[in-house]
């Protein structure tokens, strides 16, 4: 018996359909062994359409910056390794010049000039990292955190190389010789893996601050910065903001306040 | 036919060499099956000693759950399991499985000793401290 093309076509049509309903019959299957599970969150959770920080540097001496690193890096395991070219560091003090390349001027007060700038994972909004890496181990949240995960990540430091802020640093070594105190709440990393700061996405989630804004006495503040009303928004509103390279256009999300103790925001005498 | 003795023990040791997994295995220790233990203080204290799900889905599964989770937490933001029973978990591998099973040695090892599996994990979360 012969069957006409158009009989053909419509038997084919349907075993596709059929084969695709198999299909996502089974993968159903899969999750559905635990079926009454679910997954959750704090209803204390602080979230944001884009979370943002401002530094602002009049209100940060060294004593701050030091103590804002070591709670930092305490609680997330980060390893304190002597040696520049293995260092690992989430937020640490860099040089005016090697912050704001090309934003300095020969008339600056040496204050400005000399103090330390805190700096950090700029949580770009279009984040150069995300493009390159080849597994998405990291890649960008809705909230505009530029997240890491450890499970992916192969160690191939294409991040690194994007990055221009040097706000990666892969582990050339294990990093557990050079923990002093260990968190036991909070994972290590291994040999062979970049890491970075994270938001405290972990604290957020439970409706606390990121560490190092807890304990900044005020000099950095974090909020949403698609929220006109916050209190972050209304800062950079009202004052001079910079931000770190702003023309490679990877949009940071930390902004900075920039001025010399002393005069705490600035009264500029015209000479 | 020549050298026929030379071949018969050519023929006897190299039976030898391929059985030698045979023998040796069956000469050699009596497999232990696995004896996952319960007896960690905060399984102690607890009035029902239950998982976090069904004993035999925890056998079967957990691999698949604690995939799940770091999914969930570090990919997706979320923090809390709510199990099959209403009771809702922490996903943490360090802080809640281990809080309960913190006699690793005792129980997450002596089946993946069994079993030959070795999960990587414990090169960045860190293992309870326990004696010996
Ligand atoms: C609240 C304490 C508690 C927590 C949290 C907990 N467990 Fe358990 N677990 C138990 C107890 C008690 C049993 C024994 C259950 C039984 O005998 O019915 C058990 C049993 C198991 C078993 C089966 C052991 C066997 O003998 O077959 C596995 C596997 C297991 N747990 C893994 C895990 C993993 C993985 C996690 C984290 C996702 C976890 N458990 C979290 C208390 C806990
Ligand atoms: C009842 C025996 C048993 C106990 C107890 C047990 N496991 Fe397992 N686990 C297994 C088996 C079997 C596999 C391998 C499954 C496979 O290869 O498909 C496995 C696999 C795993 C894997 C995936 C490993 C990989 O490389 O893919 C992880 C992670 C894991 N177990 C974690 C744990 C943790 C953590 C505990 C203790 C809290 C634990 N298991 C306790 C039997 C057990
Ligand atoms: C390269 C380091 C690394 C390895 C290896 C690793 N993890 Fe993680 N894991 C992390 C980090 C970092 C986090 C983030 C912790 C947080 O946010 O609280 C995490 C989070 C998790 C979480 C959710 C949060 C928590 O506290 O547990 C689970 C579950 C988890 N990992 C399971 C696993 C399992 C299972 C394995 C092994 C198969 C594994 N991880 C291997 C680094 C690692």
């Amino acid at each position: 018996m012969a069957i006409k093309r158009r009989e053909f076509l419509k038997i084919a049509g349907l075993s596709v359909a059929a084969g695709l309903g198999g299909f996502s019959a089974f993968t159903g299957l899969r999750s559905g062994i635990l079926e009454a599970s679910q997954y959750v969150r704090d209803p204390k959770e602080l979230k944001a359409s884009r979370w943002g920080l401002v530094i602002d540097m009049s209100k940060l001496n060294q004593e701050d910056i030091r103590r804002i690193m070591d709670v930092c890096h305490k609680k997330h395991n980060v390893p304190a390794i002597p040696n520049p070219k293995d260092e690992i560091k989430w937020i640490w003090p860099e040089s005016f010049e090697h912050s704001f390349p090309g934003q300095e001027s020969p008339y600056m007060g040496d204050a400005i000039k000399h103090q330390p700038y805190l700096v950090l994972c700029n949580h770009c909004d279009n984040p150069p990292c995300v493009r390159v890496c080849p597994t998405k181990a990291t890649f960008k949240r809705a909230d505009g955190i530029v997240m890491m995960d450890m499970h992916r990540c192969i160690g191939c430091r294409f991040c690194m190389a994007a990055c221009p802020y040097g706000a990666r640093s892969f582990n050339w070594r294990d990093p557990r010789p050079f923990i002093k105190e260990m968190n036991p709440e909070f994972p290590t990393r291994m040999k062979g893996v970049v890491e970075k700061c994270t938001f405290c996405y972990e604290l957020l989630a439970v409706g606390k601050p990121p560490a190092c804004v807890e304990h900044s006495n005020g000099g950095i503040v974090f909020g949403d910065l698609k929220d006109p009303n916050s209190e972050i928004r209304k800062i950079i509103a009202t004052k001079f903001t910079i931000r770190r390279k702003p023309d490679l256009g990877t949009l940071p999300s930390v902004f900075y306040v920039v001025s010399d103790k002393e005069n705490k925001g600035g009264h500029e005498h015209v000479g | 036919m020549y050298d026929s003795g030379k071949i018969i023990i050519g023929i006897g040791i190299f039976l030898l060499f391929v059985a030698f997994p045979f023998y040796y295995t069956a000469i050699g220790k009596p497999v232990v099956k696995p004896d996952p233990r319960i007896d960690t203080p905060a399984i102690q204290a607890m009035e029902k000693k239950q998982c976090v799900e069904s004993k035999n889905a925890m056998k079967t599964l957990h691999m698949q759950m604690l995939n799940d989770w770091r999914d969930a937490v570090v990919r997706d933001g979320q923090r809390f399991y709510v199990a099959t029973d209403g009771k809702t978990y922490n996903m943490s591998l360090q802080n809640t499985c281990m809080h309960c099973h913190s006699n690793k040695k005792k129980f997450c090892d002596e089946c993946h000793n069994y079993m030959a599996v070795k999960p990587y994990c414990w090169d960045c979360h860190i293992e309870p401290k326990e004696g010996a």
